[in-house]
C-alpha cells in the first residue's frame, strides 16, 4: 500500500513555478538562533529519534535492572552477610557504574551519526558550532535520568532505604547526571576520532571497566593492596561514588561533591575543547 | 563581467598522497548555473565541500560573494546551502520533522517553522508523505525533500552535488525543472555531475575536472565543439554491405568510422566547428550517400558527445574511475 502511494506521488508531481516562487520569495532568514536554542533544538532531534526507535532505550532500562540484580545477589551474601544490608552500600555505586557505562553509547551515537549526510547540512548552518553535539548530549542526559530512576525503583523494591531522604537521593542523581554529561565529552571525542563504531566500543570498554571496577563501588578500598588502593583513591569514579553515597545516606561530604563538580568542569573544558577541534576539522 | 558568486584560485586538498583537488581556479558569475563535470573520484565533491566550509583547503583561496571560506566561514554559511550526494536529511525522522528541525535551526520559532515546512512540502509535492520517515521515501522524493531543506532559507548559492545520480528519468526531469525555477529567482547554483547532457541542459558554463584539475572550461557549446559534434549511429539492412558503408562514410565525412558489436551497425563521428546544425548537415549527407550507393539504412540515430568522448578528446584517457594502488 505504501509502495503504491509512493509511486503515485512520484508520477503525479510536476514542479510548479508558481508555488516554488512563492516559497523562494518567502525565504528570508529570521535572526539566527541563540546557542541555547540551537542546542535545545538538537535535543529535540534526539527525542524524536528515541520516539522513532524506542528499542534504543533497552540499554537504559534492561541493562541497569540486570546490573542491580546481578551484583546485589552475587556479592550480597558473601560481602555483607545480608543482601539488604549490602544493598544500602551497593546501590549508589551500582547506579554510578550503570550510568557511567551508558555514557559510552554517546560516542557510538556520534560516530554513526556523523557519517551520515545530515551532519554535513548541520555543519553548513550558521549556528553555534557545538550545538549539534551539546543537543545530542541533552538527549543522552534524559537517558541517564531514566537509567538512574530505573535503578532507584529496583533498589527500593529490593529493600534500599536511603537515610538521605527524597532530597538526598534527588541531589545525588543530579550530581551523577551532571558528572555523566561532562564525562560524555570523552566519548564524543573518541566518536569523532575513531573510524568505526567497533573501535569506539573497544576503547570505551578499555576505559570503563577499570574505571568502574577499580573503585569503591563494590568494596571498601581499605582491603586492597597499596598500589591498587592508590589507583582507586585517585579514580574520579571513587570520588563520584563517595559523593553520591554520602548524599543518599544523609551524610553529604562537601569535599567529595566539590571534587566531582570541579572534575566535571575540567572534563568539559578539556574533552569538549578537543571534541570541537575534531568536529571543525572533520 | 557581472559579480562573481564563487571565486577560487589554486584551490588544493590533499588526502595522504592523493591530491584530490590539485589547483582549481573557478569564477562563477552570480545568478547562473555553473556545472562542474567529471567522473567519480575527479575531485568534484571535495571541491564543493571546501566551498561549503565543510573541508579546510590545504592551499589556495576560495571566496563566496567575497567572503573567504576559511576566515569568514560563518558569513559563507549564512549564504550557502548544500544538497549532498547522499541525502542530507535525517532518514529516521519524517519529512515534517526534518524541515521543522532545520527551520528552527535557521531561527524560526516553532509555529513559523511548522508553517514554512508545510509550505515547502506542498510546493515539492510531498504533503502526502509529510508524516512518513524519510527512509521510506523513493529516490526522487528523497532528492526533493533534500532540495526543500536547502531552500528553507532562500540561499544566495546552492551547491547541488550530483543531484540526479541514481534517479529515474522522470525524477531527474523534476529536479531539472526545480533547479531552473530556483535559478530564475536569483540563486546561483553550482552543480556537479557526471552527465554531460545534464550540464548541457542546465549550466551556462561548465568546468571539466579530472584528477583534481580543471582540464576545460567554457559554455556547453564551446565544450562540445572542442570534442566534435557527436556521432551518427546507423543500422543497415544487410550485414554484408557494412564494410562498403564504412569505407564510404570514412571518405565522405573524413572522420573516424567504427563498426559496432552488432554486425549490421556502425558509428561515424561527426565534425562540427561550433554548431549542432553542421553536424545535422553532415549526418544527412552521410545518409544521402548511403542511399545513393544503394545501401539500405533501416534505422539511424544522432548521438551527442558523451562524457567519455569529452574525456577522450581532452585527456586521451576514458572517464573511468582508476583503481588507485594503495
Amino acid at each position: 500500500m505504501t509502495a503504491t502511494t509512493t509511486e503515485q506521488a512520484v508520477s503525479t508531481y510536476t514542479p510548479a513555478a508558481e508555488s516554488l516562487n512563492a516559497v523562494l520569495a518567502a525565504g528570508q532568514a529570521p535572526p539566527r538562533p541563540s546557542a541555547w536554542s540551537a542546542s535545545v533544538t538538537f535535543g529535540w532531534r534526539a527525542l524524536l529519534k528515541i520516539k522513532h526507535v524506542p528499542e534504543q532505550l533497552a540499554d537504559v532500562t534492561a541493562f541497569p535492572i540486570m546490573m542491580t540484580l546481578m551484583f546485589t545477589y552475587l556479592f550480597g551474601g558473601a560481602l555483607a552477610g545480608s543482601v539488604t544490608e549490602y544493598l544500602q552500600y551497593l546501590l549508589p555505586g551500582i547506579m554510578v557504574t550503570s550510568v557511567v557505562m551508558i555514557t559510552m553509547y554517546t560516542g557510538i551515537g556520534v560516530n554513526t551519526d556523523i557519517e551520515k549526510g545530515v551532519f554535513d547540512r548541520f555543519r553548513t548552518l550558521p549556528i553555534w558550532r557545538p550545538a549539534a553535539l551539546v543537543g545530542a548530549l541533552f538527549g543522552d542526559v534524559l537517558r541517564y535520568v531514566m537509567a538512574a530512576t530505573v535503578i532507584l525503583v529496583v533498589g527500593l523494591i529490593l529493600g534500599f532505604r536511603p537515610d538521605g531522604g527524597v532530597d538526598g537521593v534527588l541531589l545525588a542523581m543530579v550530581l551523577l547526571v551532571v558528572f555523566s554529561f561532562a564525562f560524555s565529552w570523552i566519548w564524543t571525542m573518541f566518536g569523532l576520532l575513531l573510524r568505526s563504531e567497533k573501535s569506539v566500543m573497544g576503547v570505551s570498554m578499555m576505559v570503563l571497566f577499570p574505571l568502574t571496577f577499580l573503585s569503591n563501588v563494590f568494596v571498601e578500598p581499605e582491603t586492597m593492596p597499596g598500589w591498587l588502593r592508590a589507583f582507586v583513591e585517585a579514580n574520579p569514579i571513587t570520588h563520584l561514588v563517595a559523593a553520591v553515597r554520602g548524599l543518599m545516606q544523609g551524610t553529604p561530604d562537601a569535599g567529595e561533591i566539590t571534587w566531582v563538580l570541579v572534575s566535571a568542569a575540567v572534563l568539559v573544558a578539556v574533552f569538549g575543547g578537543l571534541t570541537m577541534r575534531l568536529y571543525n576539522r572533520k | 563581467m557581472s559579480e562573481l558568486a564563487i571565486e577560487t584560485a589554486g584551490l588544493v586538498k590533499v588526502f595522504g598522497d592523493n591530491r584530490a583537488v590539485d589547483g582549481i581556479d573557478l569564477a562563477v558569475p552570480a545568478g547562473t548555473v555553473y556545472g562542474v563535470l567529471g567522473p567519480n573520484g575527479a575531485g568534484k565533491t571535495t571541491a564543493v565541500r571546501m566551498l561549503a566550509t565543510l573541508l579546510r583547503p590545504d592551499g589556495g583561496e576560495a571566496r563566496v560573494f567575497g567572503h573567504d571560506v576559511v576566515r569568514e566561514a560563518d558569513a559563507v554559511r549564512q549564504r550557502v546551502s548544500l544538497t549532498g550526494q547522499y541525502a542530507s536529511v535525517d532518514e529516521d525522522l519524517t519529512g515534517t520533522e526534518n524541515l521543522v528541525l532545520l527551520g528552527r535551526l535557521i531561527g524560526h520559532r516553532k509555529p513559523a517553522a511548522r508553517e514554512r515546512s508545510a509550505q515547502l512540502l506542498a510546493a515539492f509535492g510531498l504533503t502526502d508523505a509529510a508524516d512518513k520517515q524519510v527512509k521510506n521515501y523513493s529516490g526522487g522524493m528523497r532528492r526533493r525533500i533534500d532540495i526543500a531543506a536547502s531552500i528553507l532559507k532562500t540561499p544566495d548559492v546552492l551547491f547541488l552535488d550530483e543531484p540526479t545520480t541514481g534517479l529515474d528519468p522522470r525524477s531527474r526531469n523534476q529536479v531539472w525543472d526545480i533547479v531552473r525555477i530556483i535559478v530564475a529567482q536569483g540563486t546561483t547554483v553550482l552543480l556537479t555531475t557526471q552527465y554531460l547532457d545534464e550540464a548541457d541542459q542546465l549550466a551556462s558554463r561548465i568546468a571539466v575536472i579530472d584528477h583534481g584539475k580543471v582540464i576545460a572550461e567554457g559554455t556547453p557549446g564551446e565544450l562540445k565543439a572542442s570534442v566534435g559534434a557527436g556521432s551518427i549511429h546507423v543500422r543497415l539492412r544487410d550485414a554484408g554491405r557494412r564494410a562498403e558503408a564504412l569505407a564510404l562514410l570514412g571518405k565522405v565525412l573524413g572522420q573516424q568510422v567504427t563498426p559496432d558489436a552488432d554486425p549490421v551497425a556502425l558509428t561515424a563521428q561527426l565534425s562540427g566547428e561550433d554548431s549542432d546544425r553542421e553536424a545535422a548537415e553532415q549526418a544527412s549527407r552521410a545518409l544521402a550517400e548511403l542511399a545513393a550507393a544503394g545501401i539500405t539504412v533501416d534505422n539511424f540515430a544522432l548521438g551527442q558527445p558523451t562524457l567519455d568522448e569529452v574525456f577522450l578528446a581532452l585527456t586521451d584517457h576514458p572517464a573511468v574511475e582508476k583503481e588507485v594502488a594503495a
